[in-house]
């Protein structure tokens, strides 16, 4: 009926067609749909606000979502690290043999080489960020297959020390992202335990003090912090990150300082190690 | 653009609103598993560490 009316109108005037369309309105759906028009600006701003939405998803996603995943895969990367180490390094164990019975010199501790770039070299405990944080420390602070990474989160900046070598031990990692590595740096306090595993067993440092510097102040990396052509005396760590949290305006340095050695984990860790 | 695809979609508004709902949901399903990574990946060829973040 209704496409008969729609054929007719067609040969019909003009005047007559305007009536014949507003009577067959009042009547149904079909005859609605000559009126919606697709306006070229509605378009273009429906896609506009669609692409802002996305947008915002995309920084939810990075800040919340993916930063959640991949803590808890760089956990359980260091559990796996920490676990591998234990199970080897047993069969490392050798008596030191620059210890003396009834010395109370503390004998140097163990330093292994430094790895291959992206390679293992750490896995690193910080009780007061957690007591179930840990995460595998890489070499180099390369963004991609270190920082980023769902496996590490915690690079070792090439050419300083090693863990336990005199000098500074220096890491990097994110503060907020990628598995918000160091997001709670700034809640250390002073004394502190910062335990590092290698193969050869555990390094304790305890935390020392910070220091807020520009991205560019590359000399707290030295091998005596902010100090130039100092020969090293000290054993430290430098833990360097973004803040402040969610910024990356300055950069947070800090400096712990090496406490002891030894084989088997620390009893404060001892629950959580390779588990 | 959606007043058109509210229109194309069939049943009552129920339904509409369910298929609505599983659209977006594969959407965002898209986005989170193939899209967002990839333009991640993008910005990180960008980024530059000094002291690194």
């Amino acid at each position: 009926m209704v496409r008969h009316g729609t054929i007719a109108t067609m040969t019909e005037p003009t005047a007559n067609a305007a009536s014949d369309g507003s009577r067959r309105d009042r009547r149904g759906r079909r005859s609605r749909r000559p009126r919606r028009r697709v306006s070229v600006v509605g378009v273009f701003g429906e896609l506009l606000v669609t692409a802002g939405v996305v947008v915002l998803l995309f920084l939810g996603w990075q800040t919340w979502w993916n930063s959640a995943v991949l803590s808890s895969q760089q956990t359980s990367a260091a559990a796996q690290q920490s676990k591998d180490w234990l199970s080897f390094g047993h069969e490392k164990v050798t008596p030191d043999p620059t210890a003396t019975p009834g010395s109370t010199e503390v004998p140097a501790p163990p330093v292994e080489k430094e790895p291959k770039q992206a390679e293992p070299l750490a896995v690193i405990y910080i009780p007061r960020f957690g007591s179930d944080w840990k995460r595998i420390v890489r070499e180099s602070v390369d963004v991609e297959s270190v920082l980023n990474s769902f496996d590490a989160g915690v690079g070792h900046y090439t050419g300083t020390a090693m863990p336990g070598q005199v000098g500074n031990f220096a890491v990097a990692a994110h503060d907020t992202g990628y598995g918000n590595a160091f997001i709670d740096v700034s809640k250390l306090r002073i004394g502190d335990p910062i335990y590092i595993q290698t193969p050869q067993g555990f390094y304790t440092y305890r935390f020392r003090n910070y220091e807020y510097v520009q991205p560019s102040a590359v000399t707290v990396l030295l091998p005596v912090p902010r100090e130039k052509d100092v020969k090293p005396t000290q054993r430290l760590i430098t833990m360097t990150t973004c803040n402040p949290p969610y910024h990356a305006q300055e950069r947070i340095a800090a400096y712990g300082v090496f406490d002891s050695f030894q084989k088997t984990p620390p009893t404060a860790i001892a629950k959580q190690v390779g588990k | 653009m959606y007043a058109a695809l509210w229109h194309v979609l069939p049943g009552p508004v129920w339904v509409r609103i369910l298929i609505l709902l599983v659209l977006l949901a594969a959407v965002l399903y898209v986005l989170v598993t193939w899209v967002f990574p990839w333009v991640d990946g993008m910005m990180q060829a960008n980024e530059e560490g000094t002291v690194a973040v």
